[in-house]
């Protein structure tokens, strides 16, 4: 038999207990230990990596892939203005490349939702669309385009409008029917039906396209800034390679991991910011 | 103003079905008469409010509001359902307005006063999702009334809520629509609300979905539940709807019922 434990809880007692560490640690823990933890074990495994690719005779030269002459190269970068040179032109590309997929996605994307026909009309096309990897549309841009700015943007564009077009499809179909039949009894027409119930119903439902987007854009910036451009991420990547200098090749890919991360950061939190699912 | 309705002969069939959902419905209401639609769940309650609202167009027959035929929805016509369906991103005050803004005729006022009217002064400002049942339910009800309508819709609207909530309510929407003279019509399948609410009782029965028969309730408003008589009226009621919907058989002893609605009014009155 347990003996009866004394009926006062913890945040009761804590007061007098004096401050409680052990949460204190906890939260710590979970808000900044967690992720630490993970950076360190990533640059552990990126610094084996390195000292692995030393000690092999056949690798040597590959060297200043290591964290070390990584981290002091990107310092130098960041020094000389050399990071925000090439990160800028990417960004604004990215931006661009977006851009055009929701313009393109959004609107679509309601049709498709609201339309039961429409969806089914456009489902093989779009399916079949989708499935072409962005990359391959490579030399129809280049065709079509006669900058090669405006190509890059393209290919982004149409990795993009994906995520974009289909999620917000999605949350058109998610909104509750009452919804559009309460608005239309208090008498709202076509366009205050958009813009006062659909577009704020699926908002989150955008950014979250949007969120998906991004990650999909981000990655085929890179290899689209193998074309014919002289600026950008890719761009940076490419010549670093061309010119042997390893340690700028690496601190160019943490410069692309740390921007990814923290665009997706912007995502959440806009996503977050549209989101109507309060409780309380 | 209120509305006079006339319901000209609807029959309603659901595309893709062969048999008719509604047959053959026929019946005026008078401005300012509360009514009370009961019958079994599926009999096509919902169906015939949804044409009194211009939310559905029947197959044949037509509804006539003040003479004129219902084809489309009007914030003049307002219909509350059983879920209150606010919208999320609002708060309470700009969900009550809603239907002023489609208007283009904000009122902060009016909207000032609706609030003090179903008891939400103080949470205007608040998150409708931290309001309970009963509480969105009467920021629909403000809503509803917003746009003044002559004629109040109610689908099962207090059924998901508890006991003391659904009486107080129902006596609140019965004052309200006695105060602005307004014309209501509630689909209940609930006995008590019914002779809690309406002046008058339709019974409606299945397969086809039409109207058996009708008793009048004459009690003052507010109903007191625990009276003498308005136990009596539920049993009249109670009485007439298991004759008339449970040995219905369509169509064929139709005017035996249409008899007896006539018998079982003067026992009630
Ligand atoms: N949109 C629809 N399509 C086909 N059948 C429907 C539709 N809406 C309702 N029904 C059918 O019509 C009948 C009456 O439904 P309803 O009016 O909702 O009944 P009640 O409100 O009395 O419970 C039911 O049998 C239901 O299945
Ligand atoms: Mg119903």
């Amino acid at each position: 038999m347990s003996t009866p434990q004394p009926i006062v809880s913890d945040s009761l007692a804590a007061p007098e207990g004096g401050f409680d560490w052990g949460q204190l640690g906890r939260f710590m823990l979970s808000r900044l230990g967690y992720p630490i933890i993970g950076i360190l074990v990533l640059l552990a495994i990126w610094w084996l990596g390195g000292w692995a690719i030393a000690s092999n005779p056949d690798t040597e030269s590959f060297a200043d892939f290591a964290p070390a002459p990584a981290f002091a190269r990107l310092l130098e970068l960041l020094a000389n203005g050399y990071v925000w040179e090439a990160t800028t032109p990417s960004l604004i590309r990215i931006g661009l490349g977006l851009l055009w997929a929701v313009v393109i996605g959004v609107p679509i994307g309601v049709a498709i939702g609201l339309y039961a026909s429409l969806r089914e009309v456009t489902h093989v096309p779009f399916q079949f669309l989708r499935m072409i990897s962005p990359l391959a549309w490579m030399p129809v841009a280049v065709l079509a385009f006669a900058t090669w700015d405006g190509a890059i943007v393209f290919l982004i564009a149409v990795a993009a409008i994906w995520p974009v077009l289909f999620s917000t499809a999605q949350g058109v179909r998610r909104i509750d029917p009452l919804w559009f039949k309460v608005a239309k009894n208090l008498g709202a027409d076509g366009f205050q039906m958009l813009y006062r119930i659909i577009m704020p119903a699926i908002g989150q439902d955008i950014f979250a396209g949007i969120r998906l987007a991004v990650g999909v854009a981000w990655i085929v910036l890179v290899p689209a800034e193998y074309l014919g451009v002289t600026s950008g991420l890719g761009y940076a990547i490419n010549d670093a390679r061309d010119t042997l200098e390893y340690n700028t090749l690496a601190a160019m890919v943490v410069v692309i991991g740390v921007i990814g991360f923290f665009l997706d950061g912007i995502c959440v939190s806009l996503i977050k910011h549209f989101s109507w699912h309060h409780e309380g | 103003m209120s509305a006079n309705i006339s319901i000209d002969y609807i029959t309603h069939t659901f595309k893709g079905q062969s048999e008719p959902t509604l047959k053959d419905i026929a019946l005026r209401i008078e401005p300012g008469e509360k009514i009370a639609l009961i019958g079994r769940s599926g009999c096509g309650k919902s169906t015939l409010l949804h044409m009194l609202a211009g939310l559905l167009k029947p197959s044949e027959g037509c509804v006539r509001i003040r003479g004129h035929q219902v084809t489309k929805p009007s914030a003049k016509w307002n219909m509350m359902f059983q879920k209150p369906s606010l919208y999320p991103w609002m708060n309470v005050r700009q969900n009550a307005e809603l239907g002023l803004v489609f208007n283009g005729q904000k009122d902060p006022q009016k909207i000032n006063r609706l609030m003090d009217m179903v008891g939400l002064k103080d949470k205007a400002d608040a998150h409708v999702q931290s309001l309970s049942g009963g509480q969105q339910q009467r920021v629909a009800l403000a809503r509803s009334l917003a746009t003044s309508p002559d004629l109040l819709l109610l689908d099962e609207p207090f059924s998901a809520l508890d006991a003391f909530t659904r009486s107080s309510l129902q006596d609140e929407v019965a004052e309200i629509t006695s105060k602005e003279q307004l014309t209501l019509v509630i689909v209940t399948h609930d006995i008590d609300e019914a002779v809690a609410m309406a002046d008058r009782v339709l019974i409606m029965s299945a397969n086809p979905g039409h109207i058996v028969g009708e008793m009048k309730i004459d009690l003052p408003y507010p109903r007191n539940r625990a009276s003498a008589s308005f136990s009596q009226q539920r049993e009249a009621l109670m009485n007439r709807f298991e004759s008339l919907v449970n040995d219905h058989v369509p169509h064929s002893s139709e005017k035996n019922a249409d008899a007896e609605s006539g018998n079982a009014t003067q026992a009630a009155a």
